[in-house]
Formats: structure tokens, C-alpha cells, sequence
């Protein structure tokens, strides 16, 4: 069973927002991390850059495949977790203790087209 | 073959040398200007010549090359490598010809590019050929070049897409990228073959043209070939062959026949010049005759292609000639299926019926996994195999299916040595319903027993630090 | 075996091809000959070859083969298999590529190198798209009109296709101007420069400034270099080059009318993840002991397909090991050694070419090494004819009308003498 946190919005592409005033804080789900598997890299964005909902931010990257991460709002990047990138394994340990990016959001109402945690158990089917 | 734990920098010792270099005859030239020297001292081994013979004599034996034994890797054609062309390739007449020397000293060499032009030609149905590429990859890439010198030619710049069947080697989306168009991914059907119906939304007034092999990456001929043909014509687009899976139409079929007007040719698969650990390999790239004018827009290498590489193909052609050509088609294509039809009551075959020179397997009928028990993946089968002497199959490609275990035999194997190959497979099969765990485990008697591949990924180790 | 298929014969292999896709007929193709056969008909065709001793380098260099690298390439266990996908039998070439990379890196004073590449060229083109990718934003790069000419057309045509601009730096004085550069620069577009280490003209470069120049406007620079001068000229890394890329044909290669060759490409570790091609790093197995796989996949084509940093799958795995050898054979010494006696019989060319009277000097004050232009005083077709006949492969003409000569190690004063001689005698 993969761990869901109360409180936190969920994309279908299961990442995970924290939203903290018009900052939205960025991660991938457990489920996500159990699927990769060891995750060897995470490929971040800058400081800065643009991000818009639905499109790809970063990438993750295991042995044998690489999953892009799809942002779930749009915005300005404000803060990459820069602990990621000599210690891409923090995903795998602890995904919601992992965050990846801080977004200052352009458009909060694109929020509401989240799923929460009940939501987004039913999406993973688990 | 045994384990060998040594690096060249590891048997250096100071002042050894393993050369042997003239007397200086020469007055002594201005030393170098000390700001354009270079200042950090070079750190080359220093070892003598049996030393490094040694070294890489035991380097050399922990590997595993057709000659050491049955290679069925599906896709990359790993038939055996005719020792005749080797020679022909190191004649001094041949390997030391300066490639800016103007034609009139090079004759020899022009005559075996026209004449491998004329039977590549022959061979595929196309008019003319480059020899630039010197790869699969790098003809793709060409090819796809010569694409769209096509199109802007006619001044016709908004042709920026391509289409990729979901089946095809990922070098196909990547050359597309490289070339500046946008992939435009067209499903396949159940059976493995594109889908005509997804495919005619798809061909609008931007599409360049399509990639496809036939047979596709599942070994299975694209019968809606002539279809398909007609319809990206039709719609302004080009059709492009990706020649990696030419050799079961050796001798049989011609892509320029099905309405293929660019494509590639690996003379390191379809025409046994030796595969070298990963490289050298040329991709020449054919063309039908209506895009000859394109060609010599695009220099895609420094000089004529890998020379070396033709000079071994042109001999091979010379040795099988008319009279032999079809044989390779032919025995590839029979080898693949009396293997296919051998294992598919242990091994998954998604889909039936004849396939051409490869087919794929999804995994292992039954994977002994039971309670707690993980079972056998097609990993598992793939280390085990090494453990009797046979190469892997490719695995975990098509991405079509999870298991995928692709194999492809070739045509210069024998039936005693297919028959052990199914032997063996069988075995596995056995040995995995029993007990997956010698499979999991495997290889027990490979130089090395599985390296953790997560390690080597998070910290990056790239070069010998001294 | 037809009968576990359930055909009755060969022909039926191929019921699923529409009847008139079938060849009919036969192929336009010479009849079969045996291995005698074909040994006499390349003997032929090679005997068609002129056989001259090469005093021209412009990318493609006659260093002397040790007799031993064609005996270790030769080994079937190298030369017959593919690219290391099952590492546990392949530790082999797995092994030979990580010192490869690591005598590349030490080479040009670099700190991550990739398994091979096509040819010098083509890792410059790569080079060129690694640029614009590390840039993100910026889509212009700069060649130095001095880098080979081959490299400029081969770059020029990844450009043309990739939709990336191309700009030049003129190198008036035979070397890359850094004022013009600068001019360049200022237009606040250029994502990287490649700039020739020893260039077109023979001459060693002087970098002084570029690094500086060009990361202030947070571009790259990339040299292309002739990795055996880098014995002893200011190294890549010492120049504070970002990217090396070259050919490693100078490490010991048959010329072999332009190819297999094999490109190099080496970058500083920041640029480590936009780096085509494969890479071997080093791990360990299940017992522990030392093992090598291939790593950092997940910027490749078969993972990341259109994504990835590029096409390339086979590279030119076996010409690394040529190359490998080659560099362990000659080591430091051996290396400086072809390196002293190139430049010492080129000088000597040099000179005794100035005083038959037929030439001019193109560039009087600048260091070169092996190779060097001059300027004929009349039309030099006359000249390369005799040259021809008198057994030289000398004098190449260049698009500026010089003429170029190269001295290698295996050019003896005896040859050069003659050399000189058929000169004075036109």
C-alpha cells in the first residue's frame, strides 16, 4: 500500500501540492516513487523558470527509464530542492518529506482541478 | 571465462615504454611558445608490450562475440562475420589511401563505392546511395535530412512532423529530433501492425513523411504496406525504411518495390561486417530516383563514410552474389520460426502466426512465482541463458510488451546449434516453474555476478583516478 | 524444421507479403565468387590505388601503427560483439571503453568523457546541439573560421536541419581572431564557440581570453583538437574549455580513405547529463568485486527517444579500443616522442621548402607543429604532378591557394630530401 497524506491535492500524474499562501510546494506521491523504482536523478528546473500546469518541469530517472514530472500549476518557480541532486534517493525514502520545487502560483484556481487524497486513492486503484 | 580485476593504469611503472619509434634524423624545431604548452604533466600508462598484449589478451576474455557463441540479439542481426573480409579491408592498397587524394589516385577505392552502389541498389529497389553515415542511427538522421532538402526544395516549409509507429526503435524519434521535426507517434493494432485507420487522421499538409521498418520490431511483415504507401504519398508525404531489419528480405523483397523512397541499410547487420563492441558501422542511405538531386546537399561525416566497413560488406556481396542472396532471407526467416514454434508452448507468444527474422516472446508461461515466491522475469531468463554459453536475446524491447523477449537467430547458425539454444530455453523455462530462484540469481558462472547498476547511476565513477 | 512450422516449403515464409512485393526474377547482381576469387579481385582493385608516401594532414594523419593493435582489435571477442548490453559478459569492452575515457580526460585535461563518437566532425556537430541545449534559451553558435574545413561543412549541415544559427569568427592573421568574437558576443545570442586548438593552418592556437570572453556571456567553449599534439600543446581544460571534441585517427589509425575514425568528446562535469552518447562508469557486483556498466542511460535515444540528447546508438567502440592501446603502448614519452619528431621534420620541410625560392611564407611568426601552409609563387598543379610521380601525396591545395604540407614520424629525411628535390626541379 503506498502512503497518501490528508491535506495535500494530487495530479493524475501523481505529483503532490502542499499549498502554503500563493506558494505551491511540489513533490511526487509514494506511489510514484514505487514505481520508478531506485531513483538515480532528478533532473530540476532553475530558479526563476516558467512553469504552466500540465506541462513538464524536470524529469525523474531510474537504471533503465526516465519519468518526466508534470506540473500541476502554473507560475514562477521560486525555489528547486537543491538536497535532490547528489541525494536523489531522499525521493525514494520519504516522497512527501522530499519536495522537488516551490512554485509562486499564477493562477490558484487551477487548484481546484486537483484531486485530494480520497481522489487520488481511487485513482491509483489501491 | 574468468574474472580480471586489472586497469592499464593499474600495471604502469615508471619509465616502461611498448613503442618503438625511429632515430630523430631532424635539426631540432623551436620548442612550442611556454603559453600555448601544455603545463600539466601526462599521465599515459607506462607499460611495456607484452604487458599491454597481456592485459588485453585477459580483458579480451571476459567478453562473449558471435564466435564464442550463439548471439541472438533481436534487432541487431549478429550473424557470423566472414574472416576473408577482414583481410580484404587490410590490404595497404586500402588502408592507406589519404581521403583528400583526388580521384585519379584512387580509382581502386571509386570503383568499390560504384559498385557498391550498383548492388545496394540492385539489392533494396532504390536508385542511388550515400556512404556518408556511419551508422544505423546516423543514416536515420541522413535520410531524414534528405526528407526535408525534399520539401524545401519545393518550397513547401511547413512540413515539420514525422510519423513514428509506437514500435519503433527509439532511435527513429530521436534522429527525428536531431532533424529538427516533431514526432507524431501512430498506434499499432493488436496484431502489432500499424493502424491504417489512426494513421489517416494523422496525414495532414505538415507531415514530412513516415518512418517504418517491414518487417516491424515485433518480426511481422506490415501487410497494408501498399495502403500505407498510397496514403502518406498521396497526402505530399515521403516514406522513409529504417534498413535494420532488412535481412529477411534479402534476396526476397525490395523496399523501394513497396513504395519506400528513403532508407538505410546497417552493413554491420545485413551485411556481416563485425559489430566491434559497439561501432564501427556505416548506414548507407538509398534513395528512389526522384530525390537523387538532394543528396548532395547533405555532409553529414568528414570524409567518404567508414571506407573500412564498405571494403567488408562489398566482399561479402561479391561472396554470396546472385546465386546466394535469397538464402539469407530465406534461412533467417525459417530459423526464427522453427524457434518460435519450439518454445511458444513455454514461452508467451503474443501473437501468432509467421514472423519474419525476429519475433518477441512476453515473458515466461510460468514464472514460478507461488505465496511469497517472486517469479522469473525475462531478466532472469536473459542472465540464466548466459550461464549456458548462449547470448541474451534483447529484453524489455518493443516497450509493446511488459516481458518482451525479442529474439533473433540469423541465417549462419546451424540447426544442431538452434536445436541447444531451444534445449536450454526449455531447461530455463523448467528451472524457473521449479525454482525462480536460480533464475533471480543468475548468472552463477559469468565473470561477474550482477553489478548493481543504482550505484554506478548515483555516483557517477568515469574515469580511472590516479 | 519447415514441418514445425507447418509450411511445406521456404516460399511459404512469406505468405503474409503481397504476391506482387515478391522479386521475381533474378537480382542485378555479379554471380558468386569464391574466397580465392575475391581475394584476386580486391588485389585488383587495390593495385588501382596509387601508393604514395602522405605529406598532407587537414584531418586525417599518417602516424605509424604499432603491430600490436591490429593483433589485439583483431580478437574475435572484440571485434564480434555488439554493444555491452549484458555487462557480464562483456566486462571486456566495458572495461577497455573506461580507460579510453579516462586517457580522453587526461588527454585534454577534462573531466567526463563518453564512449566514442562517429568521427571529429560529427562530435563537433553534437557539440554544437550540446550548446544550444545547455543555453536553453540561446540559439547561435559560433565556428572559427580556422577549424578544418570538413568540420565546418558537417557542423554547418546539423545546423541547417536542427534550427540552429550558425556564426562565423574570422581568423585573419591565421589565427581566431578574439577582437571579432568579442564583436560577436556583444549580440547577446551565442550559446557556444568552437574554436580550433592546432587549426587549418597548421598553427597552435592562443586562447588567452576566449574562456573568459565567452563564459561571461554564458556561452560555452568548445575546442576541437588533434588529441596527439595535446602531448604537448595547452590543453582543452587548460584553456578553460567546457567541451573538447576532435578525432582520435591521429592516435594511431590507418588513414583507410577517411574512415572508421573515431570521435571524442570530453566536458567538464556540470555538462555531464546534456553529454550524447554512451558512458561506461564503474560499480560493483553482487560479491562486491569491481564491475563496469554502462550508466547515466537515461539520457539516451532507447530511453528517452525524442527526448534524448541524441540519436546516437553504435558508435565506434572498436576504434576506441585502437585508440586505448595505442596510448598504452606509446605512454608519455612515446607520445611527446611522434609529437618531437613530427614538428622537427616539418621544420625541416619548412625551410628547405622556403629555399628552393617557390614559395612564400603565409604566416611567418606563427607556431605550428606537423602541419604548415605556404603560398606558391606560381600555379601549382605542375608541381603536385611531379610530386605524384615521384611517389609524394604533398602540396594539397586550400581553398585560401596556399598549399599544405604534413610531417609525421614515419617521414624520413631521405624522403624529404627528395621531396625537396622534385620541387626544385619544376
Amino acid at each position: 500500500m503506498s502512503k497518501i497524506l490528508e491535506g495535500l491535492k494530487y495530479s493524475e500524474s501523481h505529483e503532490w501540492v502542499k499549498v502554503e499562501g500563493d506558494i505551491a510546494v511540489v513533490g511526487v506521491s509514494d506511489f510514484a516513487q514505487k514505481e520508478m523504482g531506485d531513483i538515480t536523478y532528478v533532473d530540476l528546473p532553475e530558479a526563476d523558470d516558467e512553469v504552466t500546469a500540465g506541462e513538464e518541469f524536470g524529469a525523474l530517472e531510474s537504471v533503465k527509464a526516465s519519468s518526466d514530472l508534470i506540473s500541476p500549476v502554473s507560475g514562477t518557480v521560486v525555489e528547486v530542492n537543491a538536497d535532490l541532486e547528489d541525494a536523489p534517493e531522499k525521493v525514494n525514502e520519504d516522497a512527501y518529506g522530499s519536495w522537488i520545487i516551490k512554485v509562486k502560483m499564477s493562477d490558484p484556481s487551477e487548484l481546484d482541478a486537483l484531486l485530494d487524497a480520497a481522489g487520488y486513492k481511487a485513482l491509483i486503484g489501491e | 571465462m574468468k574474472y580480471y580485476d586489472k586497469l592499464i593504469f593499474e600495471l604502469s611503472k615508471e619509465g616502461r615504454v611498448g613503442y618503438s619509434l625511429p632515430v630523430n634524423q631532424f635539426p631540432q624545431a623551436p620548442e612550442v611558445p611556454v603559453q600555448l604548452r601544455r603545463a600539466q604533466p601526462l599521465r599515459l600508462p607506462q607499460v611495456s608490450e607484452p604487458d599491454v598484449v597481456r592485459h588485453y589478451t585477459n580483458l579480451s576474455q571476459m567478453n562473449f562475440g558471435v564466435d564464442t557463441g550463439f548471439y541472438p540479439l533481436g534487432s541487431c542481426t549478429m550473424k557470423y562475420n566472414p574472416k576473408i573480409n577482414e583481410e580484404m579491408a587490410a590490404l595497404p592498397g586500402f588502408a592507406g589511401l589519404h581521403p583528400l587524394m583526388h580521384a585519379g589516385l584512387t580509382k581502386g577505392a571509386l570503383k568499390v563505392y560504384q559498385e557498391m552502389n550498383k548492388a545496394l541498389s540492385a539489392i533494396t529497389g532504390m536508385y542511388a546511395f550515400t556512404f556518408d553515415p556511419c551508422a544505423g542511427a546516423h543514416g536515420e538522421l541522413t535520410g531524414l535530412m534528405i526528407m526535408r532538402q525534399y520539401h524545401m526544395n519545393r518550397g513547401d516549409m511547413k512540413r515539420t512532423k514525422v510519423i513514428v509507429p509506437d514500435s519503433a526503435h527509439g532511435t527513429n524519434p530521436a534522429s527525428a529530433a536531431v532533424c529538427g521535426l516533431e514526432v507524431v507517434e501512430v498506434k499499432s493494432l493488436e496484431n502489432g501492425r500499424i493502424d491504417v485507420e489512426a494513421l489517416k487522421p494523422l496525414l495532414t499538409d505538415e507531415i514530412a513523411g513516415i518512418m517504418m521498418t517491414n518487417p516491424n520490431t515485433l518480426g511481422l511483415f506490415e501487410t497494408e504496406i501498399k495502403t500505407i504507401a498510397k496514403l502518406v504519398h498521396d497526402a505530399g508525404g515521403l516514406l522513409y525504411y529504417d534498413g535494420a531489419n532488412m535481412n529477411p528480405l534479402m534476396g526476397v523483397v525490395r523496399p523501394g518495390d513497396m513504395g519506400f523512397d528513403i532508407m538505410h541499410l546497417n552493413l554491420h547487420k545485413t551485411f556481416s561486417t563485425p559489430h566491434g563492441g559497439g561501432g564501427p558501422g556505416s548506414g548507407p542511405v538509398g534513395v528512389a530516383q526522384h530525390l537523387e538531386d538532394c543528396l548532395p546537399d547533405i555532409r553529414v561525416s568528414g570524409f567518404h563514410g567508414n571506407f573500412g566497413v564498405i571494403l567488408r560488406a562489398y566482399a561479402y556481396i561479391l561472396s554470396l552474389g546472385k546465386q546466394h542472396l535469397r538464402k539469407v532471407g530465406q534461412y533467417s526467416v525459417l530459423s526464427a520460426n522453427y524457434i518460435k514454434e519450439s518454445l511458444k508452448d513455454v514461452y508467451k507468444l503474443p501473437i501468432e502466426g509467421v514472423c519474419k527474422h525476429e519475433f518477441v516472446f512476453d515473458g515466461l508461461v510460468n514464472d514460478g512465482a507461488h505465496d511469497d515466491v517472486p517469479g522469473a522475469t525475462t531478466l532472469d531468463v536473459a542472465k540464466r541463458l548466459l550461464d549456458y554459453g548462449f547470448h541474451a536475446p534483447t529484453i524489455y524491447f518493443p516497450l509493446l510488451f511488459h516481458q518482451a523477449l525479442m529474439i533473433e537467430p540469423t541465417e549462419t547458425e546451424s540447426l544442431e546449434t538452434i536445436d541447444s539454444f531451444i534445449a536450454v530455453m526449455r531447461k530455463i523455462a523448467a528451472e524457473a516453474a521449479q525454482d525462480p530462484e536460480i533464475l533471480r540469481q543468475a548468472p552463477h558462472n559469468a565473470p561477474i555476478t550482477r553489478p548493481d547498476e543504482t550505484l554506478a547511476a548515483r555516483n557517477p565513477v568515469l574515469k580511472y583516478e590516479w | 524444421m519447415l514441418e514445425k512450422i507447418g509450411v511445406k516449403k521456404l516460399e511459404d515464409l512469406y505468405s503474409d507479403v503481397p504476391a506482387e512485393f515478391l522479386k521475381k526474377g533474378a537480382y542485378a547482381l555479379p554471380d558468386a565468387l569464391s574466397e580465392q576469387q575475391i581475394r584476386d579481385y580486391f588485389a585488383s582493385l587495390e593495385a588501382m590505388n596509387a601508393k604514395l608516401k602522405v605529406f598532407v594532414g587537414a584531418g586525417a594523419y599518417d602516424h605509424y601503427t604499432p603491430a600490436v593493435i591490429p593483433y589485439i582489435t583483431s580478437r574475435s571477442e572484440f571485434l564480434t560483439a555488439y554493444t555491452p548490453y549484458q555487462c557480464e559478459i562483456s566486462q571486456g569492452t566495458l572495461r577497455y571503453i573506461f580507460e579510453y575515457q579516462s586517457l580522453m580526460c587526461e588527454l585534454t585535461s577534462l573531466d567526463v568523457s563518453n564512449a566514442s563518437m562517429y568521427d571529429g566532425p560529427t562530435a563537433a556537430a553534437e557539440a554544437m546541439k550540446m550548446a544550444v541545449a545547455c543555453a536553453r534559451k540561446k540559439n547561435r553558435v559560433l565556428l572559427s573560421c580556422a577549424l578544418l574545413p570538413h568540420v565546418i561543412k558537417v557542423v554547418e549541415t546539423y545546423a541547417k536541419f536542427h534550427g540552429v544559427a550558425i556564426g562565423y569568427v574570422p581568423a585573419p592573421d591565421g589565427q581566431t581572431s578574439l577582437e571579432a568574437l568579442k564583436a560577436e558576443l556583444a549580440q547577446d545570442d551565442v550559446a557556444g564557440v568552437i574554436v580550433p586548438s592546432v587549426n587549418r593552418y597548421g598553427i597552435i592556437e592562443d586562447h588567452t581570453g576566449f574562456a573568459d570572453a565567452i563564459h561571461a556571456e554564458k556561452g560555452l567553449l568548445v575546442e576541437y583538437c588533434d588529441p596527439s599534439a595535446l602531448a604537448v600543446v595547452k590543453t582543452p581544460g587548460e584553456w578553460g574549455a567546457d567541451i573538447a571534441v576532435g578525432d582520435g585517427q591521429s592516435l594511431g589509425l590507418p588513414l583507410c580513405y577517411g574512415g572508421p575514425y573515431v570521435g571524442f568528446m570530453t566536458v567538464k562535469k556540470e555538462h555531464m547529463r546534456k553529454m550524447p552518447g554512451r558512458i561506461v562508469g564503474q560499480t560493483v557486483d553482487k560479491q562486491g568485486r569491481r564491475a563496469f556498466v554502462l550508466t547515466l542511460q537515461a539520457r539516451e535515444q532507447h530511453i528517452k527517444r525524442e527526448k534524448a540528447t541524441s540519436n546516437i546508438c553504435s558508435n565506434e567502440s572498436l576504434m576506441a579500443l585502437w585508440v586505448t592501446v595505442y596510448l598504452s603502448l606509446m605512454g608519455p614519452e612515446g607520445l611527446k616522442e611522434v609529437n618531437r619528431i613530427s614538428s622537427d621534420g616539418a621544420h625541416y620541410l619548412y625551410s628547405e621548402l622556403l629555399k628552393t625560392g617557390q614559395f612564400e611564407e603565409v604566416f611567418p611568426d606563427k607556431p605550428f607543429l606537423k602541419e604548415f601552409v605556404l603560398k606558391p609563387k606560381k600555379f601549382p598543379g605542375l608541381m603536385q604532378q611531379r610530386l605524384e610521380k615521384a611517389g609524394f601525396f604533398a602540396a594539397l591545395d586550400t581553398e585560401e591557394g596556399y598549399v599544405s604540407f604534413c610531417v609525421t614520424e614515419k617521414r624520413t629525411k631521405e624522403e624529404i630530401d627528395l621531396l625537396v628535390k622534385t620541387v626544385k626541379e619544376g
